[in-house]
């Protein structure tokens, strides 16, 4: 090239980091889809021609929405631990992570049972159900394929097999979890709030 | 820099077995070769939808036809849209971008050449899904098997009692499929424009190709998700027999439309953006100028961008919204011409006081900016909701679409492949050849969408396997059918084209055109690696600097 | 006077009139030959843009070409070899490009904005006529709720003329896909969708027949659900008001054409309004022979014709919803010369 270099050759040359951008093109996608199913949702607040209504069936999940908020505070730990080379306190964290995320995914399950056997509300039954059973499961299968990557995650942190150079790829996987617990806040208040 | 000055061996056969030539295609992750693959799965289906084209043309060439039964026609317009908007346009463009983003950036690849890969893979096993519907569904009234609910697909129309049997499922299921490789593409777009670039390249030395296939990858994924949603809600309702859709249930069928356009609106720049990408390297290198008003440019085509996903109801302007709602759609539609005006004013100021030279490239670029023009003002038209009111659905908005897809869609792919063919082959293609498809291509295209615009006008409505002999629009659909075989007569030359050339075009070597951007410094076709050694560069196009020591662009940037 | 009445009445009745028929006889279809108020608002407005983009494509047409010719590179002039002058952009030219376009913008915004709300939002005179329509895979439903009128296919409505205004406002929704309410020469469409009253609203100047058809795809006949409006003077619209009004006529003469029809399973589908034949999934038969066209307006009405329409829908219209009778060529001359006197 041209001795006129505007760029010197010794000065470092930083790009942002991949997978973050890749993670955060898939948000921003995924982003979209749940807003087209809270769209639907507040459209059909109110329209059911039958019932059940949301207000007589639905109680507050204040247990298990803690459980999954919190687990955001203890995946960023896990992050801040792999970086510090912290190789148990990794592992633990992210055994906190998978728990709280377990839990959450179990409240979900009793919640459904409940309304299926003993409110009868399934995703035929009217435009409640459909929407309602569509929205939670569309995030809590986004929850379970979180789990699935923490939990991989977890097992190779137990063996001993992460190590500080892999703290940009749990930041990847942090970044998705955050998505889905970002989400289940816009669901929370949509369905269990204003749609009550 | 890495130019080759040592003369390669030009496409010598292979003496490998077909087997390991086979294996290597399939399992491969470099993005050239999973863009090659791309345009070639694009061309095998462009040939189909010009069949069903045809087939459908041949139905309509006079009033009262029986060449087809209403419901083969009917399978033939959705199978053809389909076809030629998610297995022709989105699989061609993503190709030319996968060639060319990492070469022009300097970089070696694409950010993700697995993901590459499973998107393409993807996307084929979609088309092949949408295709085995003939075989596999039954459409409605139990009779043959390919979707025939129009490319849109609009509720309840799609609801079990209106569509029985699969034929929907299929369409349903490959369009999510192909969606998913397409949101995958574009992650992995922007992740390598973001992170790949090559030392000294900062944002505002982008080629503008680069710049406009980020934007179109950002607009996929917030376009095609909605329609991704809205499938997954089709199924639910088919399947579980959930209520999204279903009007006895209190459903409304006017949310599927909102939610189609919501991603049928932006898909149309999607396709549109990398044609602007195109023309902004062809037509510069074609008058020997730099690009009038590269930040102009650039920020025209993010503007478009982001209006464009706010314009989708203009689609729906004879639902029944209020007339503020209506009125807001004609203000963002009318608002949305202005940057795409700027880029055709920019293009012609970019012509201005050059040294144009008519070769092929430049040939179809000449024909995609007057006809741009065109289909961009008709589309003005549309957007005043009133004459909507008379126009949506009639042949004009066929006219309209046609226009742009194929005037100014299809004309500028074709420029693009005669500029890049010989980078991605080593050879030139047929300039004789190449101006007899540009020809015949013309006559054909004005033949079959000039008259389409009046039929229009005159009352004819779109998507009906005939119409009355009463109407006299017999002989202007006559014109419009013959012109379809005239086009494809001037695709099978391309063809011929695009096959001979291979073997016997003059070599190409690594810069034929006299170019400015970084693929043109390396071998024709580059070699595996992309570049010896990685570039880095000073301004916006290296190889000008190169050429013109005494004049860089660096002086004026 | 408003900028489109300026443009239009300088351009339009004979210039594209002309150009139309050069190009194209001007149909009974063509939104340039409008009839009725709306459609000549919106041709008003169309002449308006029509101009304007014109205008806009010869300017930037003839740029462009004059471009390309002017500046077109000559291997015989001196100095063709060297790269023309680079010019990398110019903020004035840019600007000026910029401002003009959105100056036009703005104005095609504001003159479309007003008719928008003048035809959307025009309140509903007194004596407007009031129309409900339903629309049926493939066939049109019309009913006058305050004269207890039912009809298919064909839509009576009273003309306007000089002194008095009389529209005609159509509450539309749809028995089942989506289809949409056409008839060019009248107005603009206007969709009739499932589980939503739309309405809009139609006159005509003149008496006369307005042909239109089903604007959005409905599934396999969409092609053949056409629709026919009859604007006729008040007094034959009163006419024809009362004597759709009266139940079905009685004539002996076919009395054994009514027992095959009234012993068949036409009743659970149609109604003829003083017999047992109450259904109401097809059309109304109570005048069917009073109408020009059967299917749809896709075939006149003779006597050959519902007979083989009733023998097989199909073969005018393969997949409408009728299913083949399997009557008997003796019934089936029965029931069709009674179907004939159904005046």
């Amino acid at each position: 090239m041209s001795d006129a270099a505007t760029i010197p050759q010794n000065e470092t040359w930083t790009l942002p980091s991949r997978g973050i951008v890749g993670m955060a093109c898939l948000i921003t996608a995924e982003s979209a889809i749940f807003l087209i199913f809270v769209v639907a949702y507040l459209y059909y607040v109110g329209k059911s021609l039958t019932g059940p209504m949301p207000r007589e069936v639905l109680d507050l999940p204040i247990f298990t929405s803690i459980c999954l908020l919190s687990s955001s505070a203890t995946v960023h730990f896990a992050t801040s631990a792999l970086h510090r080379a912290a190789r148990s306190a990794t592992t633990l964290w992210l055994a906190a992570t998978v728990l709280l995320g377990a839990i959450f995914l179990g409240g979900t399950a009793v919640e459904w049972y409940h309304l299926i056997v003993y409110d009868h509300l399934t995703i035929q039954t009217n435009l409640f159900g459909t929407t309602f059973y569509s929205l939670v499961g569309l995030h809590a299968s986004h929850v379970i394929v979180g789990l699935v990557l923490l939990s991989l995650a977890l097992i190779f942190s137990a063996k001993g097999a992460l190590t500080r150079e892999h703290t940009n790829r749990l930041e990847v996987i942090a970044l998705y979890w955050h998505f889905v617990d970002a989400v289940w806040i816009v669901v929370f208040t949509v369905v269990y709030i204003v749609g009550r | 820099m890495a130019t080759q000055t040592a003369p390669l061996p030009l496409t010598e056969p292979s003496r490998r077995p077909a087997t390991a030539v086979l294996h290597e295609w399939i399992t491969t992750v470099d993005h050239k070769k999973i863009g090659l693959m791309y345009i070639g799965y694009a061309l095998l289906f462009l040939v189909v939808g010009g069949v069903e084209a045809m087939l459908m043309r041949i139905q309509l060439i006079r009033p009262e036809n029986h060449f087809l039964s209403p419901l083969v026609f009917n399978q033939l317009f959705t199978m053809h849209g389909t076809t030629m908007i998610f297995f022709v346009a989105m699989p061609v463009l993503f190709g030319f971008g996968n060639y060319l983003v990492p070469l022009m950036i300097g970089a070696r690849d694409m950010a993700f050449p697995r993901l590459n890969a499973f998107s393409f893979w993807v996307s084929v096993f979609a088309g092949f899904l949408l295709y085995f519907s003939y075989i596999g569904g039954n459409g409605l009234y139990g009779g043959g098997g390919a979707p025939d609910v129009g490319w849109w697909a609009y509720a309840p129309l799609t609801s079990k009692v209106f569509s029985p049997g699969h034929s929907s499922d299929y369409w349903t299921l490959s369009i999510l499929l192909a969606g998913i490789g397409s949101i995958g593409t574009a992650i992995n777009i922007i992740a390598t424009v973001v992170s790949m670039r090559c030392r000294g390249m900062t944002a505002y030395r982008m080629p503008l190709l680069v710049w406009l296939y980020a934007v179109m990858s950002g607009l996929v994924l917030v376009a095609i998700s909605p329609l991704t949603a809205a499938q997954i809600m089709l199924l639910l309702d088919r399947y579980l027999g959930s209520h999204f859709f279903d009007t006895q249930a209190g459903g409304s069928a006017v949310l599927w439309m909102h939610y189609f356009w919501i991603f049928g609106h932006p898909e149309v720049y999607v396709l549109i953006l990398p044609v602007f990408a195109f023309m902004n390297e062809i037509v510069p290198v074609f008058s020997r100028k730099a690009i009038f008003g590269y930040p102009a440019m650039v920020a025209a085509s993010v503007g478009i961008g982001f209006v464009s996903v706010s314009v989708w109801a203009h689609h729906m302007f004879t639902v029944g919204m209020t007339s503020a709602g209506n009125t807001f759609f004609v203000l963002a539609s009318m608002v949305i011409a202005v940057p795409t005006g700027i880029k055709i004013f920019n293009w012609l100021g970019t012509i201005w006081g050059g040294k144009v030279q008519f070769r092929v490239p430049m040939m179809f670029s000449i024909g995609f900016l007057f006809q741009f023009l065109i289909a961009g003002l008709t589309g003005i038209m549309l957007a005043v909701a009133p004459f909507d009111w008379q126009l949506n659905n009639s042949y004009f908005v066929v006219a309209h679409f046609h226009y742009v897809i194929v005037g100014g869609i299809l004309f500028s792919l074709f420029a693009a492949f005669y500029y890049w063919y010989p980078k991605m082959t080593g050879r030139m293609m047929s300039e004789r050849l190449g101006k007899w498809h540009f020809w015949l291509f013309l006559i054909g295209f004005h033949a079959t969408f000039d008259p389409m615009h009046f039929v229009g006008l005159d009352g004819m409505v779109r998507r009906t396997f005939t119409y009355p002999m009463d109407r006299g629009w017999g002989h202007l659909n006559a014109v419009i059918s013959i012109g379809a075989f005239i086009q494809a007569i001037a695709t099978l030359v391309f063809v011929y084209n695009l096959v001979h050339s291979y073997f016997k075009g003059a070599p190409a070597g690594p810069d034929p055109w006299d170019a400015w951007t970084l693929e043109w410094s390396t071998q024709s076709p580059p070699p595996a690696y992309n570049f010896a050694v990685a570039p880095t560069v000073e301004s916006r196009r290296p190889l000008w600097d190169l050429k013109h020591p005494e004049d860089p662009d660096t002086l004026y940037e | 006077m408003s900028l489109e009445t300026i443009v239009s009445s300088t351009l339009s009745p004979h210039m594209l009139s002309a150009f139309a028929g050069f190009v194209l006889p001007p149909g009974s279809t063509s939104i340039f030959n409008p009839a009725g108020t709306p459609a000549h608002s919106i041709f008003s407005l169309s002449m308006l843009v029509l101009s304007i983009t014109g205008g806009v494509f010869v300017v930037v047409g003839g740029l462009l070409l004059y471009a390309l010719l002017r500046y077109r590179h000559r291997t015989n002039d001196p100095g063709s070899n060297e790269e023309p002058q680079q010019i990398y952009g110019s903020t004035q030219i840019e600007l000026s490009w910029t401002v003009i376009p959105v100056l036009i913008v703005v104005m095609l915004f504001l003159a479309t904005a007003r008719i928008i709300f003048a035809t959307q939002d025009a309140p509903k005179p007194q004596n407007a006529l009031d129309v409900t329509v339903v629309g049926h895979q493939f066939w049109w439903e019309f009913r006058y709720p305050k004269f207890g009128v039912v009809t298919a296919n064909e839509l009576h409505i009273p003309a306007s003329d000089a002194q008095t205004h009389t529209p005609a406002y159509l509450s539309m929704i749809s028995a089942d896909t989506d289809h949409s309410f056409w008839v060019p020469r009248l107005a603009g469409k206007t969709d009739v969708i499932p589980n939503r009253v739309n309405t809009m609203w139609i006159d005509a100047d003149t008496p006369g027949l307005y042909l239109g058809q089903c604007a959005q795809y409905c599934g396999l006949e969409h092609a053949k659900m056409l629709l026919r409006v009859y604007a006729q003077t008040p007094a034959d619209f009163a006419a024809w008001v009362a004597h759709q009004q009266q139940p079905a006529l009685e004539d002996p003469s076919v009395a054994e054409g009514r027992a095959v029809f009234e012993h068949n399973a036409c009743i659970s589908c149609h109604t003829v309004r003083g017999t047992v034949a109450t259904g109401t999934f097809g059309p109304d038969l109570t005048h069917l022979a009073s109408r020009d066209t059967i299917a749809s307006g896709s075939v006149p009405l003779t006597r050959d014709n519902l007979h083989e329409f009733i023998a097989n829908p199909a073969s005018f219209k393969p997949g409408v919803l009728m299913p083949p009778m399997h009557l008997n060529d003796h019934d089936l001359d029965l029931v069709t010369d009674y179907l004939m006197t159904l005046k």
